[in-house]
């Protein structure tokens, strides 16, 4: 599996690690339930198909990728730099 | 059903072993049963057998979607142990253990179980205390735990890299009622006594949907019909995410691949199961003769039951070192399952948040050896509605409820544990 950095075309996958799925973005505001951490910390939808996820560039340019790959082909759909600007609730 | 016996076998050899039939009923989908359980796996099977066993008024059918014992059950490298640090975790494998050591009789079926032992080593000082705080907490719960020096592995493993420049064996942890069984017997074991109980056992039949109502689950539906059901029993790790999708609820739980591997035949040459310290690497020696081992998960979600090339060879790495003999056989195949990855690395047992659903799976790469015990302990919990103590702490909420069972310390990374 390779994949289509932005800048730095197709990488091997041994220079990423990844992180799971991409709703790790979304933290819920401090303020928030504690219901919704456990569900924003635990709960996955893991589907079969495509699945929006984080990796990290890490013997590269040390980017955070949002990579859209399809878990039943491993076919990559789209590849993406993670918005890591500080929200509200805070970086992943 | 005639059960297997020598006496049998010798007739059936003067007779020209025209007797033997068929192990189960190649049953059809009925409309309406008490239970049924998704999942033609060693543990669906094992369930329904536990529970046709216990509850013999009950209508029960296992629903597989291929063959039976074509997922996970055909796919892993067929250890079986209890040698775990946390109480919880110990006190169900134990269990587990149990089970597979009368798991021959109770089944009359030869399913190869040979408790050859397991052995895990180290090479830090770090990775000795360790060692010796989990063997000292097996020993204390009841099981089996020795520790080995340099000395008397050098006698017993003499094809073993000792002196590696980076990786020195420092010693080992003996755990001798571990061992091997022949992974598709099991299958076939529970699916011949389950169907000889009454179970249907409906292959081909995948589930697509649930039938869903005020809360309560009423049926399945599957590409060969409509099945009502009083209960419904999800046993089909790797794909619990997908059956828990259709009942409109997510889990604690991503679906990741693990590859193993087997060499070509070779003379005895390995006798039990022996696990390198210092990467994730375990091996053992089929009757057959060849070598089975297998390492990590690739790291990234996967429902393609196959994985990538660099995983290959970061555990043909890791055999190198613990073993540089082996770098003379030829490997055979590798192959890919899918595994039910929970956020803490144990797994699930426990009611689903709809009425009438209960949910076998997120057993990590531990679901083998954990058969027969959770075979036993679902069908209880499906009967009374109430989990029995040996899976008490397996619950769904524990994750609410910082109840964690993370083996690893590793945290909530499925891909980590």
């Amino acid at each position: 599996m390779r994949i289509p950095h932005p800048d730095l075309g197709l990488r091997d996958i041994e220079e990423f690690t990844c992180l799971g799925d991409a709703c790790l973005c979304e933290r819920p505001q401090a303020s928030a339930d504690h219901r919704d951490f456990c569900d924003y910390l635990y709960l996955r939808d893991n589907p079969a198909g495509p699945h929006r996820e984080l990796w990290f560039h890490e013997h590269g340019d040390q980017s955070w990728l949002i990579v859209t790959r399809d878990t039943c082909t491993h076919e990559i759909l789209s590849v993406e730099y993670a918005d890591m600007r500080p929200t509200e609730g805070g970086r992943p | 059903m005639t059960g297997f016996s020598a006496f049998r076998l010798l007739a059936e050899a003067l007779r020209g072993n025209r007797g033997w039939t068929p192990h189960w009923r190649k049953a059809a989908p009925g409309s309406h049963y008490d239970v049924v359980i998704i999942g033609g796996g060693g543990h669906g099977l094992a369930t329904a057998w536990h529970l046709a066993r216990a509850c013999r008024e009950l209508r029960i059918a296992v629903l597989e979607r291929n063959w039976i014992g074509l997922g996970n059950t055909g796919r892993n490298t067929t250890v079986i142990r209890a040698n775990y640090l946390l109480p919880s975790n110990q006190r169900f494998y134990e269990y587990s253990l149990r089970k597979w050591e009368s798991f021959e009789q109770d089944l009359n079926y030869n399913a190869m179980v040979s408790q050859r032992g397991v052995l895990n080593l180290w090479h830090s000082d770090g990775q000795r205390d360790a060692h010796i705080r989990r063997g000292n907490t097996i020993r204390l719960s009841g099981g089996d735990a020795e520790l080995l020096d340099v000395a008397a592995l050098r006698a017993r493993y003499p094809f073993l890299d000792f002196d590696n420049a980076r990786f020195p064996i420092k010693g080992g942890l003996w755990h001798g009622r571990g061992g091997t069984v022949r992974h598709d017997a099991v299958v076939w074991a529970y699916a011949r006594a389950a169907s000889d109980l009454g179970v249907d056992i409906v292959e081909n039949c995948e589930v697509t949907g649930f039938e869903i109502e005020a809360g309560r689950c009423r049926a399945v539906q599957t590409t060969r019909g409509r099945v009502a059901a009083e209960r419904t029993a999800i046993c089909v790790a790797g794909s619990s995410g997908r059956l828990a999708a259709m009942a409109g609820l997510r889990l604690p739980i991503e679906s990741h691949v693990l590859q193993a591997f087997v060499t070509e035949g070779l003379k005895p040459f390995i006798d039990d199961v022996i696990g390198f310290g210092a990467g994730h690497f375990y091996i053992s020696q089929s009757d057959k003769g060849g070598l089975v081992f297998g390492g990590d998960l690739d790291g990234y979600n996967s429902y393609a039951q196959r994985g990538n090339l660099p995983m290959v060879r970061h555990v043909c790495a890791g055999a190198m070192a613990l073993m540089p003999a082996i770098g003379r056989a030829r490997l055979l195949r590798s192959w890919g399952g899918i595994m039910d990855m929970t956020m803490d690395g144990s797994p699930i047992i426990d009611r689903l948040p709809v009425e009438g659903m209960f949910l076998n799976g997120g057993w990590c790469y531990g679901g083998f050896k954990a058969i027969p015990g959770a075979g036993d302990c679902f069908a209880r919990l499906i009967a009374s509605g109430e989990p029995p103590p040996e899976i008490a702490a397996f619950r769904l909420d524990r994750f609410q409820r910082g109840r964690l069972i993370d083996e690893a310390g590793s945290g909530p990374r499925p891909n980590l544990h």
